[in-house]
C-alpha cells in the first residue's frame, strides 16, 4: 500500500504558480515526503500553503496557473497532466481532507453513498456496503451499522470530519493532503481527530501533508515542517529542530505567538500584516516585519541554504541569530487580586431554548462574579452554553431565570429595556470579524454609531474620536474611510474592538474573538486586549475554547460542561491542579509545543 | 452617490441603461415628434411602410409610427407604479416578518401563502370585473399579485442578515427596531432584492399588457403598445409592423431593465473591491 518503501511518494521540484495577472503566488517550492511520513506545511493566511497543497492534487484555483516546476505523486507526474489522468490519480494515489467538512460533504447525499462514490470511481470491484462499513470502522464510526444511512446534517462537526477522512482513505492512497482539518473543531474533538490520523498513518503507512497555521498542532502531528511565507519556503527541517531551535526570524515569531497552557506568558504578535500576493517586496519578503532586518536583507532574495543535513533556512543572518533568545515575552503580570469589588454578579442563571415541542437547557444554574479590572475566562466546548451566557450579559438573549447584577443594579433581560448607561458600560465583541461589521458601512461610520447613540456626542466630536479610537487599536486613521472587505481578519477584529471601546465600557464581553484568526494575528489581538485592560481598567469576560489563550490573558477561569459550571478558580490553580475530570480532559487535549521549545 | 452608478462599469449594465433610456425617452417625449394624430386615419388601412407612414398603417388606416410614439406612457407608467407599490408592500411585510421573531411572522406568512394560492391573472380579472377597469384598480391589482412573493424573498434575506454580528451590536446598543432595519438590514438585502426587481418589473409589464390585450384594461381607441398588438394581431400578414414594432418596444424595455437590475446587484455584491489583492484566501 505504501509504495516500494524506497523513494519518496511525493516529490515537488521548483514549483512556481502565478495569477493570470502575472503575480507569483508560489515561488520555487521543493520538498519530498517519504512513505508514512507527515510533512507539516505552516504559514499565515496568504502564504501560499493551501495553493501548494492543492497542487499536490493537480489542482489550481481558477486564475492560478502553473509557471514552472513539477509535482510527482506516487511516481506519477500529476501537475500539468490531462484532466482524465489527474482524475484517476485523485482518491486512488492522493486524497484530500478539506478544512470545512460541513461545506465539503454534499448535504443531499447519505454519507455511505458519498464513500461509495469514491469506491465506484476507482475500485468498482470493491464497491459494496461491506467496504463502506469497513471504511467507517477505520475512523471509529462503525458502531452503528446504519451510520452510512445518515445525512451530513445529522452528524456533529467531528463526525463529519471523520467521514471526509474515511472518504480520503477508502481507496488506500499512499498520500493524503489535509488542509487545516481541525480548524473550527473544539479541543477535545481536535484531539480525537489527530489521534485518529496518527493511528491511520501507523497502521496504513499513509504519507500526509498537513497544512495548518497552528504550529502547536503541527508539532504534534508532523515529522518534518516546512514554514512558508509569501509563497516561499523559509525554513524546512525536522520538527524538533524547527520548533526547538528556529533559525528563521519568522519561525521564531510564530513560535512566540503560540499561547501555551503549560507555560503562560505574554504573547508577542508579529508586527505588521502578512504581505499579499502582488505586494512582495524586493529581497527577503519578511524583512519589513523582521526585528533583525538589515539593509542587505533587501538586496536579494536569500537562498534556502542548509544549516545541517536536513535543516534549511532562507535567511542571510541565519548564523548570527542562532544563539539569541527565541521570541518569547515574560510572564503575564496579573491584575491586583482581591482588591476590586464585584462589578458583575450572575446568580442562578438558567437559559432554555424551545425547539419544536421540546426544550433544551443551554445554561443551568450558573453563578459567578467579575471583579472590577479583572479578566475572567469562560471555557468550554462548543455547545456548552458559554456563548449564551455572554449574550445574556449583553442583553441579546433573555434568560429563563436568574439574576444579572451590574454595579449594584439588576439588569433587565433585554438590551432594549436597559438604561442607556447600562448599555454603554457593557460591550460585546463577536466571534467572527467577517460578519460583525456591516459591509455597507465605512469603518468610520461603524465606530461613530455607538459614540452618537451611547455617548450622545455631536457629529463633529464623534468624527474626531474615531481617529483616537483607531489609534488605540493600532490602526492608521485612514482606515476610517475603508469598507470592511478591504481589511484583513485581524484588522476587522481591531475595528470591532474599537467599536466596543467607543462606548467607554467598564465590562467587555469577548466571545471567541480570536478563534477565526491566524495564530500570529491572534497573538497581536490578545496583546492589544491585555494592554487595553491594563490601561483602561477594563473588566473582561473572555469566552474561549482555547486553554492556551486562557493561560495567557485571564486572572481566573470558569470551566463549563454541558450548561453547568464544573470548575472555577484562579488560572494558575485550575490549570496546574485541575480538580474536575472534565477540566483535566480539556487540558490533556490542548495542543502545545514540545518541551524543548522556548527555553 | 458615486456608488449608485458603479454598475455602469459593468458593460451589460451600461447597455441596459442605454436601452431603458431609449425606450423611456420614446415613451415620454415621442408624442411631440409624432408625424400624425394617432386617432385619425391617414391612408388605406393596413398598407405597408411608405414615405407618409414609415411603419405603415393599422386596421383603421391610422399611422402606426404615431400610435407607437404615443403608446408607451401607459405601459411604462402603469408597470412602474404597480412595481413600486408592490415593493412598498412586499418590503414592509418581509422586513417585519423576518425581523420580528414573534408570532407576527407566522401570521403574516400564512396570509401571504393564501394570497399566493390565487391564480394571478384570474385574480386580476375578477378584481376588474368587480371594481371596474380604472387605472387605479389595475395598479393595485398588479401590486397585490406581486407583493406576496416579494415579501417571501425579503423575509428570507432578512432572516439571514439578522443573525449577523453588526445587527446584534446595534440591538445591544439599544437602537430602535426601525433604525436597525433601515441602517443595518436593508442595505445588506439589496442585492437579492434588486435582481428580483428587474424580473418583477418585466412581469408587471407583461401582465398589464395581457389585461389590455384581453380588452379589460385600457379601452380603444387609446394608444397603448399592448392594445396595438391586440388590435392588429389578426392582420399581421398584411402589415407586420403594426404588431412587431410595439412588441419590440416592450421586449427592449424588459431586456434593458433586467440587464440593469443584474448589473446593479453584481456591483453591490462585489462593491468595494480591495485596492490590493489581499483577497487571496488561505
Amino acid at each position: 500500500m505504501s509504495g516500494d518503501g524506497g523513494g519518496p511518494v511525493v516529490r515537488v521540484e521548483g514549483l512556481c504558480l502565478e495569477l493570470t495577472s502575472g503575480d507569483p503566488v508560489v515561488q520555487d517550492v521543493s520538498f519530498a515526503v517519504g512513505a508514512g511520513e507527515i510533512l507539516g506545511l505552516v504559514g499565515e493566511s496568504g502564504s501560499g500553503k493551501t495553493t501548494t497543497a492543492l497542487a499536490l492534487l493537480g489542482y489550481t484555483r481558477p486564475g492560478v496557473v502553473l509557471r514552472g516546476g513539477s509535482v510527482e505523486v506516487g511516481g506519477e507526474a500529476i501537475m500539468g497532466s490531462g484532466a482524465r489522468a489527474v482524475r484517476s490519480l485523485r482518491g486512488r494515489v492522493v486524497s484530500y481532507v478539506p478544512q470545512d467538512p460541513g461545506g465539503a460533504l454534499n448535504p443531499s447525499l447519505r454519507v455511505g453513498d458519498a464513500i461509495m462514490d469514491v469506491l465506484r470511481a476507482h475500485r468498482s470491484d470493491a464497491a459494496s456496503h461491506d467496504s463502506v462499513h469497513t471504511a467507517l470502522e477505520r475512523v471509529e464510526l462503525g458502531a452503528d451499522p446504519r451510520f452510512g444511512r445518515r445525512f451530513p446534517h445529522q452528524l456533529s462537526g467531528g463526525q463529519q470530519q471523520r467521514v471526509t477522512i474515511a472518504m480520503a482513505c477508502v481507496c488506500g492512497p499512499p498520500v493524503a493532503v489535509l488542509d487545516e482539518p481541525t480548524t473550527g473543531l473544539d479541543v477535545l474533538t481536535q484531539d480525537r481527530i489527530l489521534t485518529e490520523l496518527l493511528r491511520l498513518r501507523s497502521e496504513e503507512g499513509m504519507a500526509m501533508v498537513y497544512v495548518s497555521h497552528d504550529l502547536a498542532v503541527v508539532a504534534r502531528m508532523a515529522d518534518r515542517i516546512a514554514v512558508m511565507y509569501a509563497g516561499r519556503v523559509v525554513e524546512h527541517g525536522p520538527v524538533d529542530e524547527v520548533i526547538g531551535r528556529p533559525r528563521h526570524p519568522y519561525t521564531r515569531a510564530l513560535v512566540g505567538a503560540i499561547p501555551d497552557v503549560r507555560r503562560p506568558r505574554a504573547l508577542r504578535g508579529i508586527p505588521g500584516v502578512a504581505v499579499g500576493v502582488g505586494e512582495w517586496p524586493p529581497g527577503c519578503s519578511f524583512a519589513p516585519r523582521c526585528a533583525f532586518a538589515q539593509e542587505r536583507c533587501q538586496a536579494a532574495v536569500p537562498a534556502l541554504e542548509e544549516t545541517s543535513a536536513r535543516h534549511a533556512v532562507r535567511c542571510v543572518r541565519r548564523d548570527e541569530l542562532e544563539l539569541s533568545e527565541p521570541g518569547s515575552g515574560g510572564a503575564r503580570a496579573a491584575a491586583p487580586a482581591g482588591a476590586g469589588r464585584p462589578l458583575l454578579e450572575v446568580s442562578g442563571l438558567e437559559v432554555e431554548y424551545r425547539s419544536g415541542r421540546g426544550r433544551n437547557v443551554a445554561v443551568r444554574d450558573v453563578s459567578f462574579a467579575i471583579e472590577a479590572g479583572r479578566c475572567v475566562a469562560l471555557v468550554g466546548e462548543s455547545g456548552s452554553g458559554k456563548t449564551t451566557i455572554g449574550r445574556c450579559i449583553a442583553g441579546l438573549h433573555v434568560p429563563t431565570a436568574g439574576r444579572i447584577v451590574f454595579d449594584g443594579q439588576e439588569l433587565d433581560g433585554s438590551a432594549r429595556d436597559r438604561a442607556l448607561d447600562q448599555r454603554r458600560r457593557i460591550q460585546i465583541v463577536f466571534q467572527n470579524p467577517f460578519e460583525s461589521l456591516n459591509p455597507r458601512h465605512r469603518v468610520g461610520a461603524s465606530i461613530e454609531r455607538p459614540l452618537r447613540i451611547l455617548r450622545r456626542l455631536s457629529r463633529a466630536d464623534a468624527a474626531g474620536e474615531v481617529s483616537t479610537l483607531l489609534e488605540r487599536v493600532r490602526l492608521p486613521a485612514r482606515v476610517a474611510d475603508r469598507y470592511p472587505v478591504e481589511l484583513s481578519g485581524g484588522e476587522r477584529q481591531r475595528v470591532a474592538i474599537a467599536r466596543a471601546l467607543a462606548a467607554k465600557p467598564d465590562l467587555l464581553v469577548c466571545d471567541e474573538v480570536t478563534s477565526a484568526l491566524d495564530v500570529s494575528v491572534q497573538a497581536a489581538v490578545l496583546e492589544l486586549l491585555a494592554e487595553l485592560q491594563r490601561d483602561l481598567h477594563l473588566s473582561m469576560l473572555f469566552i474561549t475554547h482555547n486553554l492556551g489563550v486562557v493561560a495567557c490573558v485571564s486572572d481566573s477561569v470558569l470551566v463549563m460542561d454541558r450548561g453547568s459550571l464544573c470548575e472555577s478558580g484562579a488560572v494558575q490553580d485550575v490549570l496546574s491542579t485541575p480538580s474536575d475530570d472534565y477540566t483535566r480532559r480539556l487540558l490533556g487535549a490542548a495542543p502545545c509545543l514540545p518541551d524543548r521549545a522556548v527555553g | 452617490m458615486r456608488s449608485a452608478f458603479r454598475f455602469l462599469r459593468i458593460r451589460s449594465g451600461a447597455i441596459g441603461l442605454a436601452v431603458v433610456v431609449f425606450v423611456v425617452v420614446v415613451a415620454l417625449f415621442g408624442r411631440y415628434v409624432a408625424p400624425h394624430d394617432p386617432n385619425v386615419p391617414v391612408g388605406t388601412p393596413l398598407s405597408g411602410p411608405s414615405s407618409a407612414a414609415h411603419l405603415g398603417t393599422d386596421f383603421l388606416g391610422r399611422d402606426v409610427l404615431s400610435r407607437l410614439l404615443y403608446g408607451g406612457r401607459s405601459v411604462i407608467g402603469l408597470a412602474a407604479a404597480a412595481t413600486v407599490l408592490a415593493y412598498a408592500i412586499g418590503l414592509a411585510i418581509g422586513l417585519i416578518a423576518g425581523y420580528s421573531r414573534s408570532k407576527v411572522d407566522p401570521i403574516l406568512m400564512r396570509t401571504v401563502d393564501v394570497m399566493l394560492a390565487f391564480p394571478p391573472l384570474l385574480f386580476l380579472l375578477v378584481l376588474i370585473t368587480g371594481a371596474g377597469s380604472g387605472v387605479g384598480v389595475l395598479i393595485i391589482g398588479v401590486a397585490a399579485i406581486q407583493a406576496p412573493s416579494i415579501s417571501r424573498i425579503v423575509r428570507t434575506a432578512t432572516l439571514e442578515v439578522t443573525v449577523r454580528g453588526y445587527v446584534e451590536a446595534a440591538v445591544a446598543r439599544g437602537e430602535r427596531a426601525a433604525a436597525v432595519v433601515v441602517r443595518e438590514v436593508l442595505p445588506n438585502i439589496l442585492a437579492p432584492v434588486l435582481v428580483d426587481a428587474g424580473l418583477r418589473f418585466t412581469y408587471s409589464i407583461l401582465i398589464i399588457a395581457s389585461v389590455n390585450y384581453l380588452g379589460l384594461g385600457l379601452q380603444p381607441p387609446a394608444s397603448d403598445w399592448a392594445l396595438l398588438i391586440s388590435e392588429n394581431r389578426e392582420y399581421i400578414a398584411l402589415n407586420v409592423w403594426a404588431v412587431l414594432a410595439p412588441a419590440a418596444m416592450i421586449a427592449l424595455l424588459t431586456i434593458g431593465v433586467n440587464l440593469m437590475g443584474d448589473a446593479i446587484a453584481r456591483s453591490l455584491g462585489r462593491s468595494y473591491v480591495p485596492r490590493t489583492t489581499r483577497s487571496v484566501p488561505a
